[in-house]
């Protein structure tokens, strides 16, 4: 409720100071002249280094403070809060302005809530556990025991592309599924391809990346969009500032500070 | 509408008629009332056609039913296994609660800290601990999938729950019957088998639904561990159209079969409540 | 030598001593009433016999052997000696024949096509052979505590003791049950019976003991002590029951 009192007056105020800031936000954030963003609760390595977004540590981090600094936005005006994938698409008020958390933009999403035009292109990878052995071809996906989260969009891609023999087994978030990959319950699971390096290299021991799919695959690569409410007048702000990151070269800069180990990942044909 | 002399109703049965009739009419008028004004005022709710979008979305619900029903025929078989096993361990670890013999003294430390752990610790901490931990210690397949170890999980817990209801049902057979029994020159063991058991058994019956009933809800947990079950796949579902009508389906699938064990649970408790008193 | 021999028998819950040094002999054959205001201790001296409750002194003596050393398994003598209860306590779960059959079926390890005949035999001797497929709870008073009496029967018992059988029966299903006791008498059944029932005590017991206060205040045949009782408790108690 103090939130929405909060939201109510910052909007009341912000009808007098609106444009006065000179910039695309004012008076289209939650408070005004801050940039509320939500994350995962934990947030996850190589997106957020340490759980903690507010070091501008991990790609999404970067992303997130060059993009407040492009609408204009000092780093102190930018407010962290977690939030679930539920509560981002859940009907009512929000409590935040943008939420990144490695959203992939799909049309039936797109329904409920905004996307901003796609921060990255991430494409799918195949982690393998130390005890399963198979040949980097499709065929020699179908007979491993697949994992994956259920709420990601490797699951319809798990189904409808890998089809394979055993019906997958699917879990509420990485760690579950690390945790059943550790167990010996899974044999391979499908996740983006930096979260898939980083679980491979420090997660789960004896691991290794069977490879990524190549972009011809329809549901691949997935593109990670900045979500928000649905009809946020925020929208425009966003994607021209990202267009901007993307023209100057910053977004290709950061992706290459934060997520430089993708290259060289053996495609799967 | 009888009337033991078979002529015309009694004045009584006149003025009964007519307070059932009032009743009636007042019970029904304010049902109607109260659903009249939910139907009218939820809509009238400035966030209403979103929640409706969201949650009661007619393509979503019959796009995603059929795959929600498909994925609960996963909880039905891990019920259907599960069930008989929770029955089975529930009554022997209430047998071993309530052995007499200093020899097996052990037995009923163990059946007393078996209910206490099994009943003080969630069962979704359980299923998980279970359910990862003891794969986790290198069993090959297909011995550490997660449909024996989640499952194990429910049977431990739900053992826990049915073996307190069994005891309360054999402590509530009277002792006249146990010395009944016994003046018969029945052993112990045949007193308890033939005797207090069946009786304890029918006592209980209602309760022990009540468990099966609350089993049947649970068994959603073992998605948490791999299996996709109908809590997962409304969650897949949710999360590919982004709209949380699957759990709606879920929902109503899960009370197609739940109401009508719930009610059949209060009758039996009821009719067992009359013939007591 | 006596069929059933009680010497010295004691009995104390607590503090509260219940059978006072209790001598009793029980002659083959013999039916003995136990009367007495209740409480005298009539109850639990036919517990203590079937060993339902453990005697604190004295000893109890079943065809000259002694039942009360402490540690002897009880299992045995009860096959031995009957009991019936004021409240039935027949087994709700199982029809008239069932209750009758379960313990010379476990006990015994008789076969039901064996017991069969014998048991419906008692059932049809006490005016039940309709009633043996029935559920207690489908059976007046009077009848399930027939079959109670019938369950005990079906052991083959040497002594049958009765607690206060018809104490719990409206008055018309007494009678009944008692005709029961008449029938067993004659076939020469040795039974003990603790009865709030004169009338049946004077006209058909061997030996009647009149208890008060955990003693047998006075014992004889009953014309002895119904018609010229010798101690002043007996005049008095008599006085107010009859």
């Amino acid at each position: 409720m103090k939130r929405l009192a909060f939201a109510t007056l910052g909007f009341a105020l912000s009808a007098t100071t609106a444009m006065a800031a000179g910039h695309c936000a004012g008076g289209k954030t939650l408070t005004e002249g801050k940039l509320t963003i939500a994350t995962g609760n934990p947030a996850y390595y190589p997106w957020v280094l340490d759980d903690d977004p507010a070091s501008g540590n991990g790609f999404e981090a970067a992303v997130a403070y060059a993009l407040a600094g492009e609408m204009g936005f000092d780093a102190a005006d930018v407010v962290w809060v977690r939030s679930s994938f539920d509560e981002a698409i859940q009907p009512g008020v929000k409590n935040f302005d943008i939420n990144m958390q490695q959203f992939s933009i799909t049309p039936e999403r797109d329904e409920i809530v905004d996307f901003s035009t796609p921060y990255y292109y991430a494409p799918m990878a195949v982690l393998l556990s130390g005890n399963a052995q198979a040949d980097a071809t499709l065929d020699g996906l179908k007979d491993l025991v697949w994992g994956a989260v259920g709420s990601h969009t490797s699951t319809p891609m798990l189904t409808g592309t890998i089809q394979p023999n055993t019906d997958p087994l699917l879990y509420g978030d990485n760690a579950d599924v690390t945790a059943a990959m550790q167990a010996g319950q899974i044999d391979a699971a499908l996740f983006d391809l930096p979260t898939a390096l980083y679980l491979s290299a420090v997660v789960v021991e004896g691991s290794s990346i069977l490879g990524q799919f190549s972009a011809d695959r329809a549901t691949n690569p997935d593109q990670f969009g900045v979500l928000m409410e649905e009809g946020n007048a925020i929208k425009a702000c966003v994607d021209e500032a990202l267009a901007v990151l993307g023209d100057s070269g910053s977004l290709a800069a950061i992706e290459a500070e934060w997520l430089q180990e993708t290259t060289g990942v053996p495609v799967i044909e | 509408m009888t009337t033991p002399n078979g002529g015309a109703p009694t004045r009584r049965q006149l003025y009964e008629a007519k307070l059932k009739r009032r009743a009636l009419l007042i019970a029904g008028g304010s049902s109607l009332a109260v659903f009249a004004a939910i139907v009218l005022l939820v809509p009238m709710a400035p966030g209403w056609a979103k929640v409706k979008k969201s949650f009661f979305n007619w393509d979503v619900f019959t796009k995603t039913f059929p795959k929600l029903l498909d994925a609960f025929l996963i909880d039905i078989a891990i019920f259907a296994w599960c069930a008989p096993l929770i029955a089975i361990v529930g009554l022997l670890v209430a047998l071993a609660r309530d052995v007499r013999s200093p020899a097996l003294f052990p037995l009923r430390i163990i059946g007393a800290a078996y209910t206490d752990i099994f009943r003080g610790v969630p069962v979704i901490l359980t299923v998980y601990l279970i359910g990862f931990g003891i794969p986790g210690l290198g069993l090959p397949r297909p011995y550490n999938s997660p449909y024996i170890w989640g499952s194990l999980a429910l049977i431990l817990t739900y053992s826990a729950y049915v073996a307190e209801i069994f005891r309360s049902g054999i402590d509530s057979v009277h002792k006249s019957q146990r010395a009944a029994s016994e003046s018969l020159g029945l052993s112990d063991r045949d007193t308890m088998w033939f005797v207090i058991l069946p009786q304890a058994i029918r006592h209980v019956i209602p309760a022990q639904m009540n468990m099966f009933i609350a089993l049947q809800k649970d068994v959603a947990l073992l998605s948490f561990i791999g299996p996709v079950e109908i809590f997962r796949q409304a969650g897949v579902q949710k999360s590919l159209l982004a709209n949380f009508t699957p759990y709606v389906g879920a929902a109503l699938i899960f009370l197609a079969i739940t109401v009508p064990a719930t009610r059949y649970a209060d009758y039996l408790m009821n009719k067992q409540n009359k013939a007591r008193s | 030598m006596a069929m059933l021999s009680l010497q010295n028998v004691v009995k104390r819950f607590g503090d509260n001593t219940v059978c006072d040094g209790i001598d009793l002999d029980v002659e083959e054959g013999q039916m003995v009433c136990l009367i007495g205001a209740s409480g005298a201790g009539k109850s639990t001296l036919l517990r203590c016999i079937n060993l339902l409750e453990p005697i604190e002194d004295g000893a109890i003596y079943l065809g000259g052997e002694d039942i009360s050393i402490p540690g002897l398994d009880p299992q045995p003598v009860r096959k031995r000696i009957g009991i019936v209860f004021q409240s039935y306590n027949l087994f709700p779960h199982m029809t008239a024949l069932e209750n009758a059959m379960l313990a010379p079926r476990r006990v015994y390890g008789q076969s039901r096509e064996v017991l069969r005949p014998q048991i419906e035999e008692l059932f049809d001797k006490f005016g039940l052979a309709d009633r043996m497929h029935h559920y207690p709870d489908q059976l007046s008073g009077g009848q399930q505590q027939r079959v109670a009496i019938v369950r005990a029967l079906a052991m083959k018992p040497d002594v049958m003791l009765f607690d206060e059988i018809t104490a719990a029966l409206d008055p018309q299903l007494v009678g009944e049950v008692l005709a029961v006791l008449h029938l067993l008498k004659a076939s020469g059944m040795t039974m003990v019976l603790a009865t709030h029932e004169m009338d049946f005590a004077r006209e058909a017991a061997d030996k009647v003991c009149f208890l008060k206060d955990g003693h047998i205040i006075e014992e004889g045949p009953p014309e002895v002590v119904f018609e010229a009782p010798t101690k002043a408790e007996t005049r008095e108690f008599l006085a107010r029951v009859l």
